[in-house]
């Protein structure tokens, strides 16, 4: 069976260690859906998250076959536990006269933040797990979405456990 | 603490390591590492004919002593040269420390003259590579690239050198020993499975070891034949595996897969479990993966994780080094202490079935009169040196041949590009191996279309004055690729056959080499003779049955228990 798994990757902040990573993905024929990468804590570690798609069989040897690669410090199959998972999205949406008060409606439904207003357009953030960045896409769509930028999703293990 | 450059830091490093040859071209981008080392004059280097044939005979030279091989080249074309050479090494294991020389760090990224992004290029080829982009970091570096390339599961590692990295000074402080916080290869086997295992082959009524190149990098073969006697269990090779375990041993079936024997992949389709060790379930050795070995329970020993479940599922996965799983394996029969009687008598009905597999397809070719059968030329070639050569190959029917009709006891006796397949390995690896064992016997086995992709390597081994013998088996055809052909497209020879051959007798002596012909069979064993015995390079060309084939062989994609037989 295949499921979304994200994993969260910790890799030496050297130069080219991402596309060690990427390329491991492309050459073995993997598939990533997202993938996100910050400076952490330490500034010689970066943190990867990291969205793929695969049944148990393929997981097991992406994990493997990251750890593997010598800047790789650590991999964690976060979808395996309890986790907390967020992506933000900008949507520049199209908000003439009629719609404007609609677009303002559905920001405060969603809880999200109006970042820009012009004559014509309001560009909106929205945080949230994927399936909220869906559910608000879907909906302002039919509005008129222009413009769209999206983090992809990070995530972390929830309580004591740590990455 | 004392100031270095650059290049002084690579010669040193290389000092440290106990480098003793390297293998290289140069060019303006390493000219300076060049000069040094030629200054300082302790490390010796062999100046190949292309920079291919140094990464080969580096890997050749690994492959036999077990040591990191090293090799130099230049920037741009020198550099990419290296890339097939690296490729081989990666897909058999081979520890290897590759420097390139790169324009100036102000220049990269310019398309300066000369200039590749070979840190780029070979990263899904390395097992690690480096851009030095500041001369503090060298020293950490080159002792980085030594221990990656040589512990775990080893592999090529590739150093880019700036030219002005080479010239620039810092402090040289070399560590003696490096931890990494990312890179902990796993060593020691876990004891649990260990038990596991011992209480799995303890039920087995039908073992069977199959050994992969793994034991050969681990220098595990004392271990594995000790486990297997105690055992009187049968062991099968991979092409990588062979001088794992000694070909003559009445414990030996010989190679498996593709081009194995009927024995061996009989009883991995029949065994009730298979205990593979630094093996890895190649295609070339499982065939159509669902009709694989149905009945076996599988006990898989391997340094690299990613090795484990990764082509079939494992009952009781061992990650470690071989050496040390198989003593621990070794102790865990010992400690069981059943007499040697009990495990005889347990795979008796077993060793039966093997011996009938054995005596109805043995391996075997058809003579024909007055023309020569290239497995005949092999078996005189085994008889003549009493296993003793160093055998390598090139790639294509004369390797398979070769793994077939010589018997390897001794471990890092056959150096083969198994993995990537390379045609054009042979000579320079053989080259590698005569540099390490200046007193053994290497001979490379050759067919005539492998032997033109490095034959220019034939300057270097007159060049170092080595002993070289190359025997060819030309049956002016690109021969493996022909039977292909010939069984599975109508006997279509697209772009196999060679209407024209050079007179490799004639380059011999262009070489300043000895070169010898063998037309018939009656001059076979003649040619060998004198050729093994005459100092200095020898070209032994042998024209042989124009369409002989490799046989067993399991067509691609087909269940190795569907074979096609001599």
């Amino acid at each position: 069976m295949k499921h979304k798994h994200t994993l969260s990757v910790l890799v030496e902040n050297t130069p080219g260690a991402l596309s060690r990573i990427t390329g491991l993905f492309s050459g073995r024929g993997f598939n990533i859906e997202s993938l996100c990468v910050a400076a952490t804590l330490d500034p010689t570690l970066s943190h990867l998250t990291l969205v793929t798609t695969g049944d148990d069989f393929i997981i097991e040897q992406i994990i493997k076959q990251l750890n593997r690669l010598v800047d790789v410090y650590k991999v964690v199959d976060v979808t395996e536990g309890v986790y907390v998972e967020r992506e933000m999205a900008l949507v520049k949406v199209k908000a003439e006269d009629e719609t404007r008060a609609e677009v303002l409606r559905m920001c405060d439904i969603f809880r999200c933040k109006v970042v820009d207003v012009s004559p014509k357009t309001y560009t909106i953030e929205v945080t949230g797990p994927e399936s909220k960045l869906k559910a608000v896409i879907e909906l302002l769509k039919p509005i008129g979405i222009k413009e769209i930028a999206r983090t992809g999703t990070i995530a972390m293990v929830r309580e004591k456990k740590t990455v | 603490m004392t100031k270095m450059t650059g290049k002084e830091m690579v010669v040193e490093a290389l000092k440290r390591e106990g480098v003793e040859v390297c293998f290289g071209f140069p060019g303006g981008a390493i000219i300076d590492v060049y000069d040094t080392l030629e200054r300082d004059g302790t490390i010796k280097h062999v100046l190949v004919r292309h920079e291919q044939g140094a990464t080969h005979a580096a890997d050749g030279y690994a492959r036999a002593t077990g040591r990191v091989g090293v090799c130099i080249a230049t920037s741009g074309p020198g550099a990419t040269n290296t890339v097939t050479g690296i490729a081989t090494a990666y897909a058999d294991s081979i520890p290897m420390v590759v420097f390139t020389g790169q324009v100036p760090t102000s220049l990269i990224g310019n398309d300066a003259f000369q200039e590749v992004d070979i840190v780029g290029i070979t990263r899904p080829c390395t097992k690690h590579n480096y851009l030095v982009k500041d001369v503090k970091d060298l020293p950490r570096i080159l002792k980085e690239a030594f221990t990656v390339a040589r512990s775990g599961r080893p592999g090529p590692v590739l150093i880019d050198l700036p030219k002005d990295v080479q010239n620039a000074k810092a402090e040289f402080d070399y560590p003696e020993k490096i931890k990494f916080r990312s890179y902990n290869p796993v060593l020691e086997p876990h004891s649990k499975q260990i038990e596991r295992a011992y209480r799995m082959i303890e039920k087995s009524r039908r073992p069977i070891f199959y050994v992969g190149g793994g034991v050969v990098i681990a220098n595990a073969h004392k271990e594995m034949k000790e486990l297997a006697e105690m055992l009187h269990a049968p062991v099968t090779m991979t092409l990588m595996g062979l001088s794992g375990f000694p070909g003559t041993s009445e414990l030996s079936l010989g190679m498996l897969g593709m081009h194995g024997t009927y024995c061996s992949n009989m009883a991995m389709a029949h065994s009730d479990l298979i205990i593979a060790v630094g093996a890895r379930f190649d295609d070339r050795v499982t065939g159509k993966i669902d009709a694989f070995a149905p009945k076996a329970k599988i006990i898989h020993i391997d340094i690299d994780p990613t090795s484990i479940q990764k082509n079939v599922k494992v009952d009781i996965p061992i990650v470690g080094d071989c050496r040390k799983a198989l003593k621990k394996i070794v102790k865990a029969v010992k400690k069981a202490g059943r007499p040697a009687e009990a495990w005889k008598e347990q795979f008796q009905e077993w060793w039966e079935q093997l011996h009938a597999w054995e005596e109805r397809h043995p391996l075997t070719y058809k003579e024909e009169p007055g023309v020569i059968k290239p497995q005949y030329v092999i078996e005189q070639l085994y008889d003549l040196t009493k296993g003793k050569a160093i055998i390598s190959t090139e790639v294509g029917q004369n390797q398979m041949w070769t793994a077939q009709f010589y018997k390897f006891d001794e471990p890092r006796s056959f150096l083969t590009s198994g993995g990537l397949g390379t045609m054009g390995y042979g000579l320079p690896a053989a080259i590698g191996a005569q540099m390490a064992f200046p007193d053994k016997l290497v001979i490379d086995v050759a067919g005539d279309g492998s032997i033109q992709m490095n034959i220019q390597e034939l300057a270097t081994a007159q060049q170092e004055k080595l002993n070289v013998k190359v025997v060819i088996l030309n049956n002016q055809f690109l021969g493996m690729v022909r039977q292909w052909q010939e069984l599975f497209y109508d006997r279509v020879y697209a772009a196999t056959d060679f209407t024209f051959t050079p007179d490799f007798v004639k380059i011999a002596d262009a070489y300043g080499a000895t070169g010898l012909r063998a037309t018939k069979p009656e001059e076979v064993r003649e040619v060998l003779e004198k050729g093994l015995e005459t100092p200095g390079v020898v070209i032994m060309e042998f024209i042989i049955a124009r369409e002989e084939g490799v046989f067993p062989m399991v067509p691609a994609g087909k269940a190795t228990t569907e074979m096609l037989l001599v």
